[in-house]
């Protein structure tokens, strides 16, 4: 039997700072990913929402919130929250409803309306709350820990502040040819040193703003999709949300610390590695099988670490990968061709959606002039708080 | 005004000057140690768990990273916003014993400048906050090279 289901369709809101509520974001974007699909929302009995937590409480559950703003049809709903990873989790829900026979159409949809600058814990006092305590004990905000990143790689495999700027570059470049892209203006690498300095070594530019945005994915199961007359849909092959493995020994948000290996040994392949393993091992592909690759760059010295732990180059080798243009358009394995978050900023709920829907755009060969000639393998790599792996392996 | 001086979180840390110490746990059964303290059930999933004991984790250990704060952070960290922000260094710190890295502010003075990786660093008490109101100074673990007065 195969495990694959249909992206029947796509859709997204643009990307931005646009001051209105995530309801409107969702709802424009299910929209969209209908009308792609070329459904009626009230053939669709089965809707995946991915939360937008407000106040530390998933303010209007999602799946609620949207099909009630689309119109009360009676569908089956789901809300799933696993931070910056919601998106993939409701794939997963959505796919398992699919795979399970429970139902043949799937609505998933994730938006948000992001703060101004830093993310931050919802208020109270809450010291048993990890994400509280490095705030409250630390001042320890997601670019400290991107520094941290940061600063290692150029300590352990000497990659510079010029390799960190080449990754904005190469984005906003991609981010210029994407109608959905918050940000559609190059950058050069003398703009990304001047950028003031965040958290050190890293700069303004190196590092993905807060945003608001949408995007939606309509699937199905693949009898469905041939049906209703898509002969060749593309198709989503592997969803991996996996947790880490004990001991987690690379500090990682929101922690303070790491787990200790003094009584296990660590695991041979750390947590962000394992999430694109799990995805290769469940699609039966490897890296070298890929056409394009969206990963999650919240900031620039990150994505080079997502070259590594996706098995495109050898550890240490990130930065020689993107200088020798391997993952640029026309290059071997083109990563984050959407722009990715250097060009759309975080809209948490719906980046790992927004993901797939430019792995199902590659995938048509329909992505205009970001197009990856002849794409038919792509991989989405995401992580969300508190150990939620997120990645997807899409093919046509 | 004297104020009293409190921790910023109870049970993380304890002692004055030379004697001051991280504390964690320990799993009797299987030693693993974890910090911040695990005090329910051990963590390890090969362990099948035994009591926790508190253990004082080691003074000294080698930096693993560093990056600083160059904006102010959003609460709940406290800062007075009347005050210019004073960025401060974050050190991630790995001891070599617990085989475990922690992170903690820099001592005041300590500039990402003065850094690097694998600089040996020692635990030392440190201020998070003053709270004028309710006369209360709130203490917190800082990092700061060894071999550097305070």
């Amino acid at each position: 039997m195969t495990k694959d289901v249909a992206v029947l369709g796509a859709g997204m809101h643009p990307w931005g700072k646009w001051g209105r509520g995530f309801v409107e974001y969702g709802t424009a974007a299910a929209r969209a990913a209908l009308m792609d699909a070329g459904l009626d929302w009230r053939d669709v009995r089965s809707v995946v929402g991915a939360d937008t937590v407000r106040g530390g409480y998933p303010g209007h559950v999602a799946g609620a919130t949207f099909a009630k703003a689309l119109g009360w049809q009676g569908a089956t709903v789901t809300s799933v929250y696993a931070a910056c990873a919601s998106g993939a989790q409701a794939v997963a829900a959505a796919r398992a409803q699919i795979l399970a026979g429970l139902a043949d159409v799937v609505l998933v949809v994730g938006a948000d309306a992001a703060p101004k600058g830093f993310f931050r814990p919802a208020g109270g006092d809450r010291p048993d709350d990890p994400d509280w305590l490095r705030f409250r004990l630390l001042g320890a905000t997601n670019p400290a820990y991107f520094g941290l990143y940061a600063r290692r790689r150029m300590a352990v495999h000497g990659d510079t502040l010029e390799d960190f700027a080449l990754v904005k570059v190469k984005n906003a470049a991609l981010g210029v040819l994407n109608p959905y892209a918050r940000y559609r203006k190059r950058v050069t690498a003398e703009e990304v040193a001047a950028s003031a300095v965040v958290a050190d070594p890293l700069r303004l530019l190196d590092i993905c703003a807060t945003s608001d945005g949408g995007a939606a994915l309509v699937l199905s199961s693949v009898d469905f999709a041939h049906r209703h007359g898509v002969a060749r849909p593309v198709r989503i092959r592997a969803v991996s949300t996996v947790t880490p493995r004990f001991p987690n020994t690379v500090p990682d948000l929101p922690d303070i610390a790491t787990d200790s290996a003094v009584a296990a040994a660590p695991p041979a392949r750390t947590f962000r590695a394992s999430i694109a393993g799990a995805a290769y091992e469940e699609a039966g592909i490897g890296p070298e099988d890929l056409s394009v690759a969206e990963v999650y760059d919240l900031s620039t010295a990150l994505e080079l670490q997502w070259y590594e732990d996706l098995g495109l180059c050898g550890e240490g080798e990130g930065a020689k990968l993107l200088r020798e243009g391997a993952t640029a358009p026309g290059g071997r394995i083109p990563v984050n061709t959407s722009g990715g978050l250097a060009s759309f900023g975080e809209a948490v709920p719906a980046q790992a959606i927004a993901q797939v829907c430019e792995l199902t755009w590659q995938l048509r060969g329909v992505a205009g002039d970001r197009q990856v000639a002849g794409a038919r393998v792509g991989i989405t790599a995401n992580q969300g708080l508190f150990g939620h792996g997120s990645s997807v392996v899409a093919v046509r | 005004m004297s104020y009293t001086r409190k921790p910023a979180i109870t049970g993380w840390f304890t002692g004055e000057g030379d004697g001051f110490r991280l504390l964690g746990t320990r799993c009797t059964a299987c030693a693993s140690v974890f910090f911040p303290r695990e005090d329910v059930h051990c963590r390890n999933p090969h362990c099948a768990g035994g009591p926790l004991k508190e253990i004082p984790l080691s003074r000294k250990g080698r930096i693993w990273s560093y990056t600083d704060s160059r904006y102010r952070p959003p609460s709940p960290y406290v800062s007075d916003p009347e005050l210019p922000w004073e960025p401060y260094a974050l050190i991630a710190v790995e001891l070599e014993a617990e085989r475990i890295v922690v992170l903690g502010q820099a001592a005041p003075g300590v500039t990402v400048a003065d850094l690097t990786v694998g600089m040996e660093v020692e635990v030392v008490p440190g201020v998070l906050h003053e709270d004028e109101d309710t006369g209360t100074t709130w203490t917190i673990w800082h990092w700061r090279p060894t071999g550097v007065a305070a």
